[in-house]
């Protein structure tokens, strides 16, 4: 079987799995929804100071929630004994990776990108600078997807797994949040986010490319 | 590979040349450190701009450049461990990880106090200060990876990993005040040829440089020589060296 | 110290300390190491 047809069942696999359990699905979304409330609550800040942290809450949420999302990864699959299965199918372990990433993503990180909005005027971000925060949560969230990969396939079988799994992809996905939050804070600014978005851009394609190696490297390493 | 290379690999022969080198690197690392504290502190002229606040460096600066330098061993030799399965790899980066930790605690908390008279601030999130204290969580991470796992070895190999993706954080710190306006300074050694320190405040500063690298190497093999031990408990050569 | 004794001082005393610690921390690593060892050894000799 090519490649691509790998990707595609895999991925229509893990679509499939997750909406049969919807609530599992909405878990991470209802928490980035209510931890971006909780920081406006618990500042008691006017709408119009609250857009000065609104990229930074927004950015720090979709991080916390994402990790939420990537203990599921690998999880469920090894501990039924489809991950071995799949590793022993013949299909390259990249491969799996890869197509297991993009669900994940698909699942988790796409479904903050549509929920941003609603989050974005709860916080009080001007409309103009809508675009700037889409498009630094889109590139963010797959570089985070892909950086959460190797954390996930790292912890994966362990006892307490998910507390260091945030303990390894954290310090990881810091510069993702310096850049995404100061890309979304130019733009409501007025000024151009240009650069900060071009580095993104090269983040995510550099950690797109080389994160499913060391992903199915790690797995192997907890597999055998 | 070559045979020499894999002799250097050798558990016996790592843990025998540690046990010998290691005094040498404790004796060199005292007189150096002695010399360097001495001179820097009651010898170097102060800073005209600074005062004497500037002689923070004497311990910063080493303590920052040992905490890149050991992590970066960490990775190397967890990449040697991983790539070509030589156990001893794994012992260097297992020895060499909470050395690296307490440099990092060292510069992170020396930059803080020189940065409060300087700059005005116990801290900044600033480009070079911000990627130190990610080093500290990285070190961190692959000390409680390491540890997580039950099978040593697939710790080992699994830190490792973490460690070289983690090596991308140490050219960041290291070139973060040459790409970013940082709060902090750029090179001041670094610049081939012309330093603009005077000698008398520069050579301490080298002393406390080399003095820090042999203590490194003292600690390094100390440790070293607990973990092929640890490691390598039931092999036959540890009878002979148990008895020595 | 002109004025910045109290940012000097404690800067060399915490990294002596942590110096001081890497020698205390890595000589019990390797002294517990080498009773672990010595009493494998002790077992092993027993078991034969």
């Amino acid at each position: 079987m090519s490649a691509g047809a790998a990707i595609l069942l895999i991925v229509g696999r893990e679509l499939r799995l997750s909406f049969r359990r919807p609530d599992q699905l909405l878990q991470p979304l209802v928490f980035f929804l209510i931890v971006t409330t909780l920081f406006p609550l618990g500042l008691n800040l006017q709408l119009s100071l609250l857009k000065d942290m609104a990229p930074g809450v927004l950015w720090t949420a979709a991080l916390l929630s994402s990790l939420l999302s990537l203990e599921s990864l690998f999880k469920g699959d090894a501990d039924d004994g489809t991950l071995e299965q799949l590793a022993l199918s013949g299909q390259s372990l990249t491969v799996i990776v890869i197509a297991k990433t993009a669900a994940h993503w698909l699942l988790s990180g796409a479904a903050l990108v549509l929920a941003s909005p609603l989050v974005a005027i709860a916080l009080g971000i001007p409309s103009a600078a809508f675009g700037t925060m889409l498009a630094s949560l889109v590139l963010g969230t797959m570089t985070l997807s892909w950086l959460g990969s190797i954390g996930a396939a790292l912890t994966v079988g362990l006892k307490r797994g998910n507390v260091l799994l945030s303990l390894i992809v954290l310090p990881l996905a810091m510069p993702l949040l310096i850049f995404g939050a100061g890309a979304t804070d130019r733009a409501i600014s007025g000024t151009s986010p240009a650069g900060a978005l071009y580095f993104l851009g090269s983040l995510c394609i550099f950690t797109c490319t080389l994160a499913p190696f060391a992903a199915a490297a790690a797995l192997r390493i907890t597999l055998d | 590979m070559w045979t020499w290379f894999y002799r250097l690999a050798s558990p016996p022969f790592v843990y025998r040349t540690a046990g010998a080198l290691m005094p040498w690197f404790l004796a060199a690392a005292a007189a150096t450190i002695g010399y360097g504290t001495i001179a820097g502190l009651a010898f170097a002229p102060p800073d005209y701009q600074q005062g004497d606040a500037f002689r923070i460096i004497y311990v910063h600066a080493p303590s920052a450049w040992l905490s890149l330098f050991a992590y970066t061993t960490l990775a190397v030799a967890g990449a040697i461990g991983l790539i070509w399965r030589i156990k001893m790899g794994h012992a260097v980066a297992a020895a060499t990880a909470p050395i690296g930790a307490s440099f990092t605690l060292s510069a992170l908390v020396t930059g803080s106090l020189w940065g409060r008279p300087m700059w005005g601030t116990y801290w900044a999130w600033d480009p070079r200060l911000t990627s130190e204290l990610i080093l500290l969580f990285l070190y961190v991470g692959v000390m409680s990876l390491r540890s997580a796992f039950e099978d040593p070895g697939r710790g080992d190999r699994a830190a490792a990993l973490l460690a070289i993706v983690g090596v991308v954080n140490v050219p960041i710190i290291h070139y973060s005040v040459v790409w970013w306006n940082s709060l902090h300074q750029g090179a001041t050694v670094a610049k081939i040829g012309k330093p603009e320190m005077p000698g008398s405040m520069l050579w301490p500063l080298l002393a406390m440089f080399l003095g820090f690298m042999c203590f490194y190497g003292a600690v390094l093999c100390m440790r070293l020589r607990g973990e092929v031990l640890n490691r390598e408990r039931q092999a036959a050569w540890v009878r002979e060296a148990m008895r020595s | 110290m002109g004025g910045y004794a109290r940012f000097v001082w404690p800067c060399f005393a915490f990294v002596f300390g942590v110096l001081a610690w890497n020698l205390w921390a890595a000589g019990r690593y390797q002294a517990e190491a080498r009773k672990r060892a010595l009493r494998s050894l002790a077992m092993m000799g027993e078991g034969q």
